[in-house]
């Protein structure tokens, strides 16, 4: 075995603990790091010449950055054999408080430990900092330090949970607990997290000077008879104690719903944790993380939040035999909304923009709208001119000379789109990649217009740009692997996270995301309390209820698309069943949020709130038989999910990992399954088929399971058993 | 089964629940040992024959702990032979208390049983016992925990009162409440409470405010809307639960929800036989009792519920029920009871409830018995219900029934 941690004996009898765990740049939990640091204790607990020891990092990148994410695969659900006599809960108990009692241990070996940290310390890093006796950080602001497990689902499982109410209070540790918030070197001293905070290159002596004049100091306040818990005592006649929890679950339960485990987890650890001692506390700890660990929920949010990801954001998907194609200048068609904040990301990026619009009005005003954004983020002055400066606003094609790549947002009608695609072609050639940032139009008719249909390609972007966090590159018929390269570059310039898939009407994300919506209009139209339906969306951990995410998109816009859906495909176009319910919104000029009434009522300076004609207007009133909430949860989700297996039975999808990072990040589906296949998997395809087929049955065809999924079912598949299968 | 009769009833007026409160100066011990002490020597009564005396307490910490009912059998120089058990069922602790006391003389554990409650909430505040059920992470996520106002507020808005509809039943309760004083119809119950030198500290219910309107109500803020929207954002909560509703109407407020104050109650309960030796005319059988559980979030929605079980177990419909009393935790509840099973306002809590006049937890329970027993007497009719909501969605109720 390698060594992780190095040792050094001082003359004063101080043990330098340096951690370097080889062959990564940052400092992680591994195997070896525990078997060190399991040896350093025995040391310090044996070794009478050892009188104290200093933990630090050998790393320039930081302290430690906690458990290997990658690496926790065998946690999850591991098929690894029981050992005899326990159950499956109790050996993954022993599994995760390994760690835990070994933290213990460091700071009950009876000799002063201090922390020299250097860097960032999060998560397991900062656990371990919490552990001794003594705290220093190097005075450096970007520092970070904090737990922020929750992200991922999961929670700090190494004493995070208890040794962090005991320094700083049980309100305050809360807070960074369950919103996973970072804290700087500064605040950590306000809280009694830190102890010093001294310049980088004087944390090893201050942490040794400390350890040489406290032989008596391994000893926790939490270990001492007189220790009083900041904030006040931990018991449940004490009103603080109580207020803390009451409020603190509430508001949990407001912002997590009734999806999150980890959430809840924490806060169960903490409540029961607290009341007891240390040695009692981690334990109770390592038993609710277990139980997180033990739900597919964890595994699944790890997969795709983090795992899939970053793979994605690397280039996953990325053609491997294609020069990496940077680009320089893009010329940016049409400055509207879409096209504005595609050049603010791009000139943020440091990419030249040329932003063309038809009227030097319009192209100015798609300028301004990222001077104004740069100034409500109080950019600084200087910052924000570099930015603008690298736009450039334009009507004359001719100023598109020398942009290495086109996105085109011009209005959504195939004539004005093959218009500025050809006067393009005229000043570049057909050798530039040309992106279309269409959200319905398929992308292979459109690259009829572009000379080389292999240089165009679908850039989807979503509103408001700047903010939201993915791209879905599409792939037409005849796009090739240049312009995917290029595309892809491109999103990792501008630092967002992409997903490719293949061209169908709506691609992925509007195809599937569009079937929410239809599932509310189609509850609406039957008579469906409306408040019913809104609260079930938002509940199942969609971000909006389906009507006020259709008012919000304009009911005038969803009736267009309809329409130009139903000349496109004639005879083989099959209305939704919420059709009539925007026709009728529409003939009564309900347009959504736009002319202020819509499902919705938009009091000027006021709330909305449902239009309270509704029902009786678009289903001659409320139907006597009303739906359980389960029954609305089950068809809004069931809904998508057949939309998202249908596009990967047809190929638009190829990957389960594209379907989950679009579901999450497009259209924020639910982020605690994982997103919609890691959500199949974990149901099981036999019980997702099984549930469709009586969804079907029911409510029609739009329910039915597409033969993929039963052949799955027959095999005992999945889909990421089969993309492993793949990959492999 | 052993018939059980009501002997004697008595209340103390109740004094608001705040430092300025007349009762604040009161122990609660005291007002538990002068309401035993007023059946006792209004009745003659050996206490010996005393087997046991139930009190309800919803906060028993601090000097309301350690069995108050118990203590205040000796404070009150009762015979060191009778029992006492403190007994805690939220808001209807008083009336459970004499359900559970009617229920010892029926199976004939008990000759006389005095059941009732005490609470001082300007001493000992509500809330100061702990809750598993708001405070223990795992078990408020489960139960969808929210205060009771948040209930009270989703009952009227899935029910359709509305601002207006509360505050003139809190008007009319106020009303209510200042004509039977004036009119002199709780004399019969009514204990001043004296101090420690034996001088009257309060001799009539403090909290009233007879002049109310409802012009006055409608300048109070609602109590719930901060807590329901802002921090920590209960109505979302309720919305989890009851999410066919797309906005709680925030309703309530301290002008018609019940208030708070300091007070004790007791009620002698024995059977023929007791009656008898001591020359005590019954003045009316218990006929029949329940409690029920029911959803707990809404959790004020019990009454209902509670009403229909005893009225089963009684073999009665509500047709055959003269009088009906509510406690008026909230006007909703009243509201929502009424409508549910269909209640004319002129047969329930007519001489008004605890909007007006208080609701001392622990004791309310068997102060508004007493107060339908006397307004039965008074009018001369025959039977009544009482029913009280009750924390973490129960009901409790007893039917009268005078002979």
């Amino acid at each position: 075995m390698t060594t992780a941690i190095h040792t050094e004996l001082d003359a004063d009898g101080i043990l330098l603990l340096t951690i370097d765990v080889p062959g990564q740049s940052m400092n992680v939990i591994t195997p070896e790091v525990q078997a060190d640091l399991a040896a350093a204790i025995e040391r310090l607990k044996t070794d009478d010449a050892v009188k104290g020891a200093v933990l630090t990092s050998g790393k320039a990148s930081g302290f430690m950055a906690g458990a290997d994410l990658k690496g926790m695969g065998a946690l999850f659900g591991s098929g690894a054999a029981l050992p005899e006599g326990k159950s499956k809960m109790a050996a993954l108990f022993d599994g995760v408080f390994s760690l835990n009692r070994l933290l213990r241990d460091l700071e009950t070996c009876g000799k002063p430990v201090a922390a020299a940290v250097n860097g960032l310390a999060l998560g397991g890093g900062l656990e371990f900092v919490l552990a001794c006796h003594y705290r220093v950080i190097a005075d450096n602001p970007k520092i970070t330090l904090g737990l922020p497990e929750i992200m991922v689902g999961l929670f700090p499982g190494a004493g995070g949970t208890q040794r962090l109410p005991r320094l700083m209070g049980i309100q305050p540790a809360l807070m960074y607990l369950l919103q996973g918030k970072n804290m700087s070197p500064q605040e950590a001293l306000g809280f009694g997290v830190a102890q010093a905070v001294v310049p980088a290159d004087q944390i090893i002596e201050t942490a040794k000077a400390w350890v040489k004049a406290n032989p008596n100091g391994g000893v926790q306040p939490w270990d001492s008879k007189n220790f009083k818990m900041p904030g006040g005592p931990a018991t449940a006649l004490n009103p603080n104690f109580a207020q803390t929890f009451v409020g603190g679950t509430a508001m949990t339960h407001v912002n997590a719903g009734d999806n999150m485990n980890a959430p809840r987890a924490i806060l169960s650890a903490v409540y029961e944790g607290a009341q007891v001692p240390m040695d009692l506390a981690i334990r109770i700890e390592s038993k609710y993380f277990a139980k997180v660990v033990a739900d597919p929920q964890a595994g699944n949010m790890i997969r795709s939040l983090f795992v899939s990801k970053q793979a994605a954001e690397k280039g996953a998907r990325r053609p491997k035999d294609v020069a990496p194609a940077p680009t320089k200048k893009v010329a940016m068609l049409g400055a509207g909304l879409m096209g504005a904040g595609i050049a603010m990301v791009s000139a943020q990026a440091g990419i030249e923009v040329v932003l063309l619009d038809t009227s030097i009005e319009a192209a100015e005003k798609g300028k301004a709208y990222t001077a104004d954004r740069l100034a409500k983020k109080k950019t600084p002055a200087d910052k924000a001119q570099a930015i603008l400066d690298r736009i450039k606003p334009t009507t004359d094609y001719a100023d598109l000379a020398g942009c290495d790549l086109v996105i085109e947002a011009v209005f959504e009608t195939r004539e004005i789109k093959a218009g500025v695609t050809k006067q393009t072609e005229a000043v570049l050639g057909p050798d530039v990649i040309f992106g279309s940032n269409t959200s319905t139009l398929p992308i292979t008719g459109l690259a009829e217009a572009w000379s080389k249909p292999e240089n165009f390609i679908g850039i989807h972007f979503f509103s408001p740009v700047e903010r939201m966090p993915l791209v879905e590159i599409i792939v037409g018929k005849k796009t090739g692997p240049a312009a995917i390269a290029k595309a892809l570059d491109y999103v990792a310039q501008i630092r967002k996270t992409p997903i490719v898939v293949n061209d169908s009407r709506g691609f992925y994300t509007s195809r599937c995301f569009g079937t929410y919506v239809q599932e509310g209009l189609a509850l609406l139209g039957e008579g469906t309390v409306p408040a019913l339906i809104e609260n079930v969306g938002k509940q199942m951990g969609m971000p909006v209820g389906p009507l006020a995410v259709n008012d919000e998109v304009g009911l005038d816009l969803s009736y267009k698309v309809a329409q130009q859906t139903k000349k496109d495909l004639g005879d083989a176009y099959k209305g939704g069943p919420g059709e009539t319910v925007i026709e009728k919104m529409n003939e009564l000029s309900r347009f959504g949020r736009k002319n202020a009434k819509g499902f919705y009522v938009y009091p000027e300076g006021g709330k909305k709130y449902l239009w309270p004609e509704l029902v009786q207007t678009v289903a001659g009133g409320l139907a006597e038989d009303q739906p359980s909430a389960a029954e609305v949860k089950e068809r809004l989700l069931y809904r998508q999910l057949v939309e998202c297996a249908r596009c990967f039975a047809e190929g638009v999808l190829e990957t389960p990992q594209d379907g989950d990072l679009g579901a999450i990040f497009g259209w924020g589906f639910a982020p605690f399954t994982g997103g919609p296949f890691s959500h199949m998997d974990t149901v099981g395809i036999a019980n997702v088929v099984a549930t469709l087929d009586r969804l079907a049955q029911r409510h029609g065809e739009r329910f039915a399971p597409p033969q993929l999924l039963r052949d799955m079912a027959a095999r005992g598949d999945s889909f990421y058993a089969m993309a492993a299968k793949q990959a492999a | 089964m052993t018939e059980a009769y009501i002997y004697d009833a008595v209340r103390t007026p109740r004094g608001k629940g705040k430092k300025d409160g007349k009762l604040h100066e009161i122990t609660p011990i005291q007002l538990a040992t002068q309401v035993l002490q007023a059946v006792r020597d209004r009745t003659g009564i050996d206490t010996a024959d005393v087997d046991d005396v139930v009190l309800g307490c919803v906060s028993p910490v601090g000097e309301q702990g350690s069995d108050i009912a118990r203590v205040a059998v000796l404070n009150a120089d009762y015979a060191e032979t009778t029992a006492g058990v403190q007994i805690n069922r939220f808001c209807a602790s008083g009336l459970e208390a004499t359900n559970m006391a009617a229920a010892k003389v029926m199976t004939g554990e008990a000759m006389f049983a005095i059941g009732g409650g005490v609470e001082s909430m300007s001493r000992v505040p509500m809330g100061s016992d702990g809750a598993a059920w708001a405070m223990d992470p795992a078990v408020a996520y489960k139960t969808y925990f929210a205060p009771q106002g948040i209930g009270a507020d989703l009952i009227a808005t899935k029910y359709g009162f509305s601002r207006n509809d509360v505050d003139a039943y809190a008007m009319e309760s106020q009303a209510r409440a200042a004509r039977a004083w004036a009119e002199g119809r709780f004399k019969k119950s009514i204990v001043p409470v004296k101090d420690v030198i034996g001088e009257v500290v309060l001799a009539h219910d403090e909290h009233m405010r007879p002049g109310t309107d409802m012009q006055s109500l409608g300048s109070l803020a609602p109590a719930f809307q901060a807590i329901g929207e802002a921090m920590p954002g209960f109505d979302a909560i309720a919305l989890m639960r009851y999410p066919e509703v797309e906005k709680i109407n925030h309703v309530h407020h301290g002008g018609n929800s019940s208030g708070i104050v300091d007070g004790a109650s007791a009620i002698l309960i024995g059977n023929k036989e007791m009656g008898e030796k001591y020359g005590l005319k019954p003045r009316a059988r218990i006929r029949a009792m329940a409690s029920i559980g029911s959803e707990p979030m809404i959790m004020l929605t019990g009454p209902e519920f509670v009403a229909q079980k005893v009225l089963q177990r009684a073999g009665m419909t509500k047709d055959d029920i003269d009088l009906f009393e509510l406690n008026e935790a909230f006007a909703s509840v009243v509201l929502r009871y009424m409508q549910a099973l269909n209640i004319p306002h002129d047969r329930i809590n007519v001489n008004g409830g605890a909007i007006a006049m208080g609701h001392p937890l622990g004791a309310t329970g068997a102060m508004i018995l007493g107060t339908v027993l006397d307004e039965l007497e008074r009018t001369g009719k025959g039977t009544a219900m009482v029913n009280l909501c009750v924390g973490a969605g129960m009901g409790t109720g007893t039917i009268i029934e005078r002979v």
